[in-house]
């Protein structure tokens, strides 16, 4: 049927490289970006419109920080953490986006894996990515805990410029939210593959199809969008 | 269908992840050391966003497999993205106005 034409055209239809390539996909009563299965092209679609929330996000916050006239807080001192006595500047962030990174690199050997069909190591890595998630959820939930007890609100602070507040909870606020939301995908499709739900062929209890380990590499473009997402935020907020 | 699909999709040498996943640990410790040597000015600016744009690059292009699709695909999402810097410079002409009314006219700086 239509939907295990997947993966597979690209095989079989020669199609020209470059710019006639791309002319070639979108012309014609034809299927664009061929052998991209549709699961696949619509979650890059769902990144994209993603990219353009976060990218309106950060210009929010881009805006807010040039028009005030107020002292911007020195980001490097309002997440410095104290250590053995030493006072270590933005150390929680380094933390935070070494986890991340690690959680991106045992993802991608879960996908890799996952075409192998090699069933538990791609269920453990992808459970070892989820812990690392919680574990980042857990860091940025004891740092708004921290800046809170400090005085930090959506409508000020004591370091300088109110637009600080909403801007760090507006965009931390978010990020961690999709963090904890791909933590959930990632358990139940880990589960799924334990299970060896896609060697069997067991239909999804919503949607009634059989699915396959495309659905790894899918779930793991959302997990890397979402540390990818995390390289602008620790660039544009946490650095500048 | 199932048995044809067994090895297709996106297949790369593990070795290839691991030496990403080195790369942006890498980068990310440079990102870090700049703040910690508290390097400022055009320096900072150069540095934070040549590390920012490389660690993006490793993430789509290896973990995302962007290298690795068709150019349809790679241009349909990588170009939208792009003319977001448009908006940016709409906004920071919009901002510089907003600094400079508020400097000009209000007494209370918000």
């Amino acid at each position: 049927m239509a939907e295990y034409t997947q993966a597979e055209t690209g095989g079989t239809l020669q199609r020209p490289e470059g710019i006639r390539g791309i002319a070639a996909d979108l012309s014609s009563d034809q299927r664009a970006f061929k052998n991209v299965s549709w699961g696949k092209a619509m979650m890059w679609i769902f990144l994209l419109s993603d990219t353009f929330v976060f990218g309106c996000f950060l210009l929010a916050y881009m805006t807010a920080r040039m028009s005030t006239p107020v002292n911007w807080p020195n980001p490097s001192e309002v997440f410095a953490l104290e250590i053995g006595g030493q006072e270590l500047p933005l150390i929680l962030i380094a933390i935070m986006t070494f986890i991340l990174i690690s959680s991106s690199g045992t993802m991608a050997m879960a996908v890799n894996f996952g075409y192998r069909r090699e069933r538990g190591r791609t269920a453990a890595l992808m459970l070892l990515t989820a812990v690392l998630g919680a574990t980042f959820v857990g860091m940025q939930a004891f740092e708004w805990t921290k800046l809170i007890s400090e005085g930090v609100r959506p409508w000020g602070n004591p370091w300088g410029a109110a637009q600080f507040g909403s801007s760090f909870f507006m965009i931390t606020g978010f990020h961690g939210t999709h963090v904890t939301f791909g933590v959930i995908f990632l358990l139940i499709i880990a589960r799924k593959v334990w299970r060896g739900d896609f060697d069997t062929e067991r239909r999804g209890f919503f949607t009634s199809r059989k699915g396959n380990y495309e659905i790894v590499e899918i779930m793991g473009l959302y997990w890397h969008f979402v540390d990818l997402v995390w390289v602008f935020i620790f660039a544009f907020f946490y650095l500048w | 269908m199932a048995q044809a699909q067994a090895h297709s999709g996106q297949q790369h040498p593990v070795k290839l992840y691991l030496l990403a996943w080195g790369l942006l640990f890498v980068l990310s410790t440079f990102s870090y050391l700049v703040d910690y040597f508290g390097i400022q000015g055009y320096a900072r600016w150069v540095l934070i966003l040549l590390f920012m744009v490389l660690k993006a690059g490793l993430i789509v292009a290896v973990f995302m497999h962007m290298a690795w699709e068709r150019l349809a695909l790679v241009y349909a999402i990588l170009l939208p993205p792009v003319l977001v810097l448009v908006f940016v410079a709409m906004m920071v002409s919009e901002s510089n106005y907003t600094i400079f009314t508020r400097l000009t006219f209000s007494s209370v700086g918000l």
